[in-house]
């Protein structure tokens, strides 16, 4: 880890942690700015996600249209996305980001 | 009387016992009036083995919307333990007994809601399935046995609820919830729970329970994670299903039980869950003020509480909303997420909504469109001459011209059984769309 990255925590769960390999919890340096010079935000650390970490091919079951699907949760830590700023909320050092997939079984 | 020595919590579990002592009193004198005038209450105390028919109508209180419920000796016996909570008392208890509730599905989370919900006292339970009971089921879908394999859910569901508790009154709705029956359903109950396990359901069941100001209880299971969410409560203040998630998922990333699998006891700790949060909505209809302070008990003897309770006022004033979700393997298995709540551009219940009963009762509301439906994701269906049956492809093997054989689905399945020299490549989340 150095100053140009950010030390975060991703969990994933509802059957997400399956595209990743079933890794639920791991922890990843987010670079700080995006190529454009931009701060780290959550769209951003979809697209690094999808890039550096899915081990699954199929890219459009975690994102689509630069943010991740209908049906996929974001808590920042523990708390609903909407109430951060959805997918421009800038991720801070030691934030935890869980994506939860929504379930419909019963 | 020794109150020096004892803590204060056992005093005030004392004064409770006393003040449900002298109501017991009182209302015994009413039981025996009610017992000769019903004849059934005499030998509902002890002889209970009469348990065979399932079709009959209980002869439990009728429509009971107005204080006239009361409860017998034997259901002061029953509910007892649960009645000596101060989050119950009394008028809890005669609250329950005055509600409907509603489930719709009874599988593996609506058997285990279904089982506490009676086992509590509620008045009537009204249950919606339309399946049969399979063997693939017994695994979670604890009110199933063996022996009602092949039989409807609903008939199979009722009569082990009857065993539970005979007391309430079992409605049957042995048909599939569809846009235009849910208003009629839904529309003569206080409360309901979805139970149910696809997508395109659950939006229809939170629109219904919207238009009808009905507060639900929704909870979803698979493999080893759960999802548990109370909405539209209280109604028209609480977010609604499409508050929590305005848009459908993709169909291909739908899995049911069925094709992803789910642990018993992960789906059977939401049912309990669901059943939990049922009876804390209608338990905060009761009267909470009578309950707290009997009118028989100056309001000095228990000054703790009348401290308590315009704090409980207050907190309704800023009220957030949470979901409940489980992952079984995970460290930290429970955890409660603060949601975004309601959305001011809901299809449903905000001001700009565009469902109403009647686009839901004249069937223009198509869900399954709205969800996807099948063979509109991403991937075509297979059609016909691409999919081969088994009793086909067993003859093409037996003459050796079975070709190379590639089994897409994951190691798991591949490994508790799988054809000879077939070649194990897993294709993502194992699920092929099929026409």
């Amino acid at each position: 880890m150095s100053a140009d990255t950010i030390p975060i925590t991703i969990e994933l769960a509802g059957g997400l942690e399956l595209l990743f390999d079933n890794e639920k919890k791991f922890n990843i340096d987010l670079p700080t700015k995006t190529k454009d010079g931009n701060a780290a935000n959550i769209n951003y650390l979809v697209d690094h996600l999808c890039v550096h970490h899915m081990k699954d091919t199929r890219r459009d079951m975690f994102e689509i249209n630069g943010t991740v699907r209908a049906g996929i949760l974001v808590l920042i830590n523990d708390a609903d996305w909407e109430l951060e700023g959805e997918g421009e909320y800038e991720l801070q050092p030691k934030d935890t980001i869980l994506f939860v997939s929504t379930l419909h079984g019963g | 009387m020794e109150k020096f020595s004892l803590g204060s919590e056992n005093l005030d579990l004392r004064i409770r016992i006393a003040e449900l002592e002298r109501e017991l009193a009182d209302y015994r004198s009413g039981a025996v009036a009610n017992s000769t005038t019903n004849g059934h209450a005499t030998h509902g105390l002890d002889g209970e083995d009469e348990e065979d028919e399932e079709e009959e109508e209980l002869p439990t209180p009728e429509d009971q919307d107005d204080k006239a419920v009361r409860l017998d000796l034997d259901e002061f016996r029953r509910y007892g333990r649960q009645m000596i909570m101060t989050e119950v008392g009394l008028d809890g208890q005669l609250q329950l007994k005055r509600s409907k509730v509603l489930l719709i599905g009874a599988g593996g989370l609506g058997c285990p809601a279904a089982a506490y919900l009676a086992g509590a006292g509620i008045g009537t339970i009204g249950i919606v399935d339309h399946d049969l009971v399979e063997p693939s089921n017994l695994h979670r879908q604890i009110m199933h046995t063996v022996e009602k394999v092949g039989h409807p859910k609903v008939k199979s569901i009722i009569s082990s609820l009857k065993r539970i508790n005979p007391n309430p009154k079992y409605i049957a709705h042995n048909y599939a919830l569809t846009p235009e029956n849910s208003i009629e359903t839904l529309g003569k109950y206080d409360l309901v729970l979805d139970c149910t396990d696809s997508p395109q359901t659950r939006y229809m069941i939170s629109d219904a329970c919207v238009l009808l100001g009905k507060p639900l209880v929704s909870a979803s299971a698979l493999r080893s994670d759960g999802q548990l969410v109370v909405l539209n409560n209280p109604p028209g203040e609480g977010p609604c299903y499409r508050c929590v998630f305005p848009k459908p998922p993709p169909p291909e990333s739908v899995l049911s039980c069925g094709e992803g699998g789910v642990l018993g006891p992960v789906v059977g700790a939401m049912g309990v869950l669901m059943s939990t949060e049922a009876l804390k909505v209608l338990l905060s209809k009761a009267d909470k003020k009578k309950r707290r302070k009997p009118a028989h008990l100056s309001p000095d003897i228990r000054p703790a509480d009348a401290k308590d309770a315009p704090k409980k006022e207050e907190s309704l004033e800023q009220k957030k909303f949470y979901m409940t979700i489980y992952s079984a393997f995970s460290d930290t298995p429970f955890r409660t997420i603060r949601m975004f709540g309601k959305r001011k551009t809901c299809q449903a219940c905000s001001p700009v909504a565009t469902i109403t009963k009647e686009s839901m009762r004249n069937g223009s509301l198509d869900y399954v469109a709205f969800c996807g439906g099948k063979g509109s994701g991403k991937y075509p269906p297979l059609t016909k001459d691409e999919v081969i049956n088994v009793e086909e492809y067993s003859k093409l093997r037996q003459n050796k011209e079975g070709g190379l054989l590639i089994d897409v689905r994951d190691d798991v399945q591949f490994g508790i059984c799988a054809l000879e020299n077939s070649i194990s490549k897993k294709f993502g989340l194992n699920r092929l769309p099929l026409a």
